[in-house]
């Protein structure tokens, strides 16, 4: 059941109506049996890896509270009889402790993700390298399903666990509530990937029937479906046409393939963000925000503050910052410090770690050498823009123009040129052709060809491309009147028949501009395959 | 305190660490900026900053991040 198919909006309808009429008591039991209905839609096999996840980071969670709390107490009542090495010591017994359950959780549960979704990349390299060396035994490929989300979820489970053994959260107090955070349905296909201490302080309710926010939780549903019928789905069918065709477009036509899939990207991922943190907001959930206007970064590395906030956060706290403040990367910073300088000493663990995380990030978006291209190239940039910082200060202090405002626009272009560049790797069937297709930006002489028609074939004629800019205009006015203040919170200061014909204007403009029609179906989240 | 400014100012000579408050919340101290800091506490103070001490309390300020060093030294 996809976000933007009828029975999805039937069964919101549903369980809207009975979320409302029925006890509070019982409304988070009744998002629970939703939230399985709707996975167990897609596919009944899919509840048995959801199951898994859920009972075995649930009771891993909370044997490391039992010791989180045993160790508290303990230390409390014998604080005048411990020496500093009995407390050391005891600590250390507890972690060893703890470790058991938490390293078992964490391989069961990776274990379940690594082969589910990578079994089969393996395979393709085992065959690959073994075809290098005459080789010919071929293995095949096996039949496995990937459940929808599995990333996800995995990792919302994982946090769960991760800030359960640092003993910053408490976790849950029933499997059942647990069940729920980890399969709640608006956030369990694309995220955001929530934490625990945050998404538990709304998902179990009671939450009474409030108009504005209901009114609200619409309206960012129904922001959701334009971004994405309106204008996602509608440069999709240019970008299909660019990128299966590589021979016929390069050059000038990977410019335009770059920009059109950078914007539908953005219409078709913070779309489906809206339409789940609107129906979080239409069932009294507050959902994390997961972006925060990407594309008005002045740099890569403000970029990923900004886009896909939730995912990034998971990286640095889980990944990032344990293994660059690790004893091993601490020794191995002083080593380079004693033998080759502090300047290479402190680079060291950043370097290190940042090319380490962004391997993960891009191996976590699929299993293909793409992928990972996509993400060592976002890595290798942002080391790069940490070498070129005195660069810049020097600029800045010979040239008085970093609060200029060409400037800032300036660095807005550079920076979407960049993210959009590297996006490529995405977009082509594998690196090699990538590359060449990048190559051909500079080289190719058909830029004039742009300007022929050429566009008007690409499966989008003059109509859909005025309704693309038309709605790209849209979101960049909503994107500059964000950078002041809230959208909804300014529309619901005005008088009632200005709210009321805004809301039926974006109404009328699904219908009428929506992506859709006989032979049409609206396509999948890109988001939803990782 | 005084050798935690000097690491500080090392980073970022143009911060007035003695009285900001705000290095994580206005971005001023990015993740790099942590890291090199906490290898370079490590080298100065021997102390090591667990991964779950990186949080925006502990760094906000020169003051919160000299408390945590203390607090990790006892």
């Amino acid at each position: 059941m996809l976000f933007t198919s009828y029975s999805f909006i039937v069964f919101i309808a549903v369980l809207f109506v009975l979320y409302y009429i029925i006890p509070k008591k019982y409304q988070w039991i009744l998002l629970l049996v939703a939230s399985y209905f709707f996975y167990g839609l897609m596919s009944i096999k899919y509840l048995g890896y959801i199951l898994v996840t859920t009972v075995t980071t649930f009771y891993a969670g909370r044997q490391l509270k039992r010791q989180n709390l045993y160790q508290k107490d303990y230390l409390k009542e014998h604080k005048a009889d411990m020496s500093r090495e009995d407390k050391k010591a005891f600590k250390e017994q507890i972690k060893k402790d703890k470790k058991i359950y938490f390293l078992a959780c964490i391989l069961v549960n990776f274990g379940i993700l690594a082969f589910t979704k990578y079994t089969n990349f393996v395979i393709y390299n085992v065959n690959h390298i073994s075809e290098m060396f005459g080789n010919d035994i071929v293995l095949s490929f096996w039949n496995i399903a990937l459940p929808m989300g599995i990333s996800f979820y995995t990792f919302k489970s994982m946090s769960y666990l991760i800030d359960i053994h640092r003993d910053k959260s408490q976790g849950a107090n029933s499997l059942f509530k647990f069940a729920l955070f980890v399969s709640f349905f608006p956030q369990i296909i694309q995220g955001p990937i929530s934490r625990f201490e945050h998404l538990s302080k709304t998902l179990y309710g009671p939450h009474t029937f409030d108009y504005d926010r209901v009114a609200f939780g619409l309206q960012r549903i129904l922001w959701g479906f334009f971004k994405k019928l309106v204008i996602a789905d509608r440069l999709l069918i240019a970008v299909n046409t660019l990128k299966n065709s590589p021979e016929q477009y390069s050059g000038g036509f990977v410019l335009v393939l770059m920009l059109m899939y950078s914007f539908e990207l953005y219409a078709d991922f913070t779309g489906g963000i809206d339409i789940a943190i609107g129906i979080g907001q239409v069932f009294g959930v507050t959902i994390e925000e997961n972006f925060n206007r990407p594309y008005f970064a002045k740099n890569i590395t403000d970029f990923w503050r900004r886009w896909h906030i939730t995912m990034g956060a998971w990286f640095r706290d889980y990944v990032f910052y344990p293994l660059s403040v690790s004893k091993r990367m601490l020794k191995l910073s002083k080593w380079a410090r004693k033998n080759f300088g502090d300047a290479i000493g402190r680079r060291l663990p950043v370097y290190i770690s940042t090319l380490i995380v962004w391997f993960t990030t891009g191996i976590w978006h699929g299993a293909s050498w793409n992928f990972i291209a996509w993400g060592l190239a976002n890595g290798i940039v942002i080391i790069i823009s940490l070498e070129l910082k005195p660069y810049y200060k020097w600029f800045h202090s010979k040239f008085n123009v970093a609060d200029k405002r060409v400037f800032h626009a300036f660095q807005i272009i550079r920076t979407v040129l960049l993210v959009s560049s590297i996006r490529l790797f995405d977009v082509y069937k594998n690196v090699p052709l990538t590359f060449k297709m990048l190559g051909s930006m500079f080289t190719a002489q058909n830029y004039s060809s742009l300007f022929n028609g050429s566009l008007l074939e690409l499966g989008l004629a003059m109509y859909d491309y005025v309704i693309v800019f038309g709605g790209l205009g849209v979101l960049l006015i909503v994107s500059l009147i964000q950078r002041k203040s809230n959208v909804r919170l300014q529309l619901a200061s005005k008088p009632v028949h200005i709210r009321h014909a805004a809301f039926l204007m974006l109404i009328l403009s699904l219908l009428v501009f929506g992506a859709y029609g006989a032979g049409y179906d609206a396509s999948q989240f890109i988001y939803n395959q990782f | 305190m005084n050798d935690l400014i000097e690491i500080l100012e090392e980073l970022h000579a143009d911060v007035d660490f003695k009285n900001c408050v705000t290095l994580i919340d206005h971005n001023i101290l990015d993740s790099f900026d942590i890291i090199t800091l906490v290898a370079d506490i490590n080298s100065e103070f021997d102390v090591t900053i667990p991964a779950e001490e990186i949080i925006p309390e502990n760094f906000n300020s020169a003051k919160a991040l000299y408390a945590l060093v203390e607090r990790l030294m006892e």
